[in-house]
């Protein structure tokens, strides 16, 4: 109670005095969850924060944090952060929610912006991708490129965002290719390259033929490079030195004008806690390029995909769609509402295992 | 859950493949820790390794001088560790803890340049007919020249510490200094020696992950391979077979978690990702519940600080 009270009072302190030495500098915090030279999730947080950095040049001081790990030290990292001045800090991984949410507690007056989260408070945004829509274009050409009709999939976490991406993933491939399996290997991890080079290994040699993954590294990549005949795509980041092949194609998050968008609303002091869930059609997931390894068929019928996706003509969860246990989930032509993706914990119809608990 | 679709030959060969770095590094250790010493910085000399041989096989194309690279840049780092505690006589296990943030840190500032780099690619062995001999073929003789070295490193060790007379010189000095001192053997310059030799055991464990297992170069990338190591030496009461039978069950849980994972069997992700580690503490516990036993196979000197004045 004590220290809670101290912690505010010095934060109000110093977030006083950091508006008054720098009355027209927004200082702008940010911490990763890996390094960021990663090559995938981190790195482009960190690339989009540079873009931002350098939309604004001297109006903006820019901190930032990699290698945070999620937990204790994660709320170590924030309030180091509030307590330096800065006056919104942007915490850029799922496991940082709890941490984030208990550090704006004590700071008021800072805002706070989370990625991929769903808690949010007074002083919390959220934001995120619509990553399954990207998912849905990897699907198509899982589906279609493979001949031992075996995909694997490297999971990080059984969080709601890796669990909608499998699921759009699988309803696509099967929608292409009717007799396609998909096997899933949960690594535990968002970053360890060993560990994902193991699992690609493990799915190849359990006849998988394209990988997807929702880790961070390149390491799938090298494994299926080694291993010949197998088809990957690039995570969170385009991973093109990968390409043409394996990389085939790739889901890229693009931050950096959801990243301008907040910070120049700190300076106007419009700022509002809010929710954002963008996709293709925002620019917030982009595609990255198809290789030439991919028939130019195939590539149009993603292209013509994405397109849909991106128009609004087609959302990637419409019925008819069955749990996996067969009761029904979405009626012919009904379309899923953003409350249910953001918390779904199910296979749909045709997956086989089952979601870690 | 189809477990037919676990090949367990295939199985077998990436368990030997996923073991190697662990191995290797392990490997050092015992020899470190035989002559009394107890080197913690193995995941540090280890990832420095990794980014050592890495640069340099980039530079050269060469992954052979990247190996080479990597023993020289673990076993220079090995003597930091070394300098500090056998000559300014330095706790060692608070030095080699400095070791491996020190380790890890290093790495991180030389390999700013190289993530998402490849490296030349190191083929396996071309061993002929051998390779295409069911079953064995693919088992013992379709892998990379590096797994073979670490085998026969094992057997070197092995017999080094049980045929030689420097073997017996290395043991005696773990067993009791001042006794190997009395007899007029240089108890800090043989332990030098051991400390450079982890040294360079711990890097080519290293620039093994980073060459050829995974094969790239990323920050802090050995993930607590060179604790598993350390843990591997005990684990293995300090002998050289038992450590070669300790790294490959230990390599043999974590790849089979991921094949039983791949195979649909539903056992939660949290609990198969740790059984490497729960099956290393349950033997650790088995092993020392003789207590007797488990204090007789460790060196009576192991971190204790030598002086010549003592």
């Amino acid at each position: 109670m004590k220290r809670r009270t101290f912690l505010a009072t010095s934060a109000l302190a110093l977030g006083l005095a950091g508006t008054a030495f720098a009355q027209d500098k927004v200082k702008v915090g940010f911490i990763y969850v890996g390094p960021v030279n990663d090559g995938g999730w981190s790195q482009h947080h960190h690339e989009s924060a540079m873009v931002m950095k350098e939309h604004f040049g001297d109006a903006i001081e820019l901190v930032e944090q990699e290698s945070v790990p999620e937990g204790a030290d994660t709320e170590r990292a924030l309030t180091q952060m509030a307590l330096s001045g800065c006056d919104i800090v942007f915490a850029t991984s799922f496991g940082f929610m709890d941490p984030t949410i208990n550090v704006a507690k004590k700071f008021p007056k800072v805002k706070f912006e989370h990625a991929t989260g769903y808690k949010r408070a007074e002083n919390v945004s959220t934001y995120s991708a619509r990553f399954y829509e990207g998912r849905a274009v990897q699907g198509l050409l899982a589906g279609r490129m493979t001949q031992s009709n075996v995909i694997g999939y490297i999971g990080s976490f059984p969080i709601p965002e890796v669990i909608r991406g499998i699921d759009s993933a699988f309803i696509h491939a099967r929608k292409v290719n009717p007799d396609v399996q998909f096997k899933v290997v949960w690594a535990n991890t968002w970053f360890d390259p060993a560990k994902e080079a193991d699992a690609a290994t493990a799915l190849i040699n359990q006849g998988a033929d394209v990988i997807l993954q929702h880790t961070d590294s390149t390491a799938p990549h090298a494994a299926a490079e080694k291993a010949g005949n197998v088809y990957t795509f690039g995570q969170a980041a385009d991973m093109a030195e990968y390409a043409p092949k394996p990389r085939i194609s790739s889901i890229i998050d693009n931050w950096a004008p959801y990243y301008i968008e907040r910070v120049q609303a700190v300076m106007d002091g419009t700022w509002e806690s809010k929710d954002t869930w963008g996709g293709i059609a925002s620019g917030m997931v982009k595609i990255g390029e198809i290789s030439d390894a991919v028939p130019a068929e195939i590539r149009d019928e993603a292209i013509a995909l994405e397109e849909s996706i991106s128009s609004g003509a087609y959302h990637p969860f419409t019925g008819p769609l069955n749990k996996q246990d067969g009761s029904v989930w979405l009626a012919e032509g009904e379309v899923a509402d953003d409350g249910t993706l953001a918390g779904l914990n199910f296979y749909v119809e045709g997956l086989s295992g089952e979601v870690p608990k | 859950m189809d477990l037919s679709a676990i090949d367990p030959v295939i199985l077998i060969a990436s368990l030997m493949v996923a073991s190697t770095p662990i191995l290797l590094a392990a490997t050092g250790e015992l020899i470190v820790e035989k002559s009394g010493v107890l080197n913690l910085g193995v995941e540090g000399m280890m990832i420095t390794g990794a980014i050592c041989g890495f640069a340099a096989s980039v530079q050269t194309g060469s992954p052979a001088l990247g190996f080479l690279a990597a023993i020289i840049g673990g076993a220079a780092l090995s003597m930091i560790f070394g300098l500090l505690t056998q000559v300014l006589m330095s706790n060692q296990v608070a030095t080699g803890l400095a070791l491996t943030l020190f380790g890890l840190g290093l790495s991180a500032l030389i390999g700013q340049g190289y993530a998402g780099m490849k490296p030349p690619p190191t083929r396996p062995l071309d061993l002929g007919v051998l390779s295409d001999l069911p079953v064995i073929g693919k088992i013992v003789f379709s892998h990379d020249a590096m797994v073979y070295v670490s085998l026969a490193l094992v057997a070197l060790v092995w017999a080094f510490l049980r045929y030689t007379r420097a073997g017996l010189i290395l043991r005696a000095v773990g067993e009791s200094h001042e006794a190997a001192h009395a007899l007029g053997y240089k108890v800090v310059r043989i332990r030098l020696m051991a400390i450079g030799f982890g040294g360079a055991m711990a890097g080519l464990g290293g620039a093994y992950l980073s060459l050829i297992r995974v094969p790239q170069w990323t920050e802090g990338m050995t993930a607590g391979a060179g604790w598993i190591a350390l843990a591997l030496v005990v684990f293995a009461s300090w002998r050289p077979w038992r450590l070669l039978l300790g790294a490959y069950l230990f390599g043999g849980i974590t790849v089979l978690q991921l094949n039983l994972q791949a195979a649909g069997v539903a056992v939660p992700a949290e609990f198969l990702s740790a059984t490497p580690y729960l099956v290393t503490i349950l033997v650790l516990v088995l092993m020392s519940a003789d207590r007797s036993r488990a204090a007789l196979h460790a060196p009576a000197d192991l971190g204790k600080t030598f002086h010549a004045s003592s």
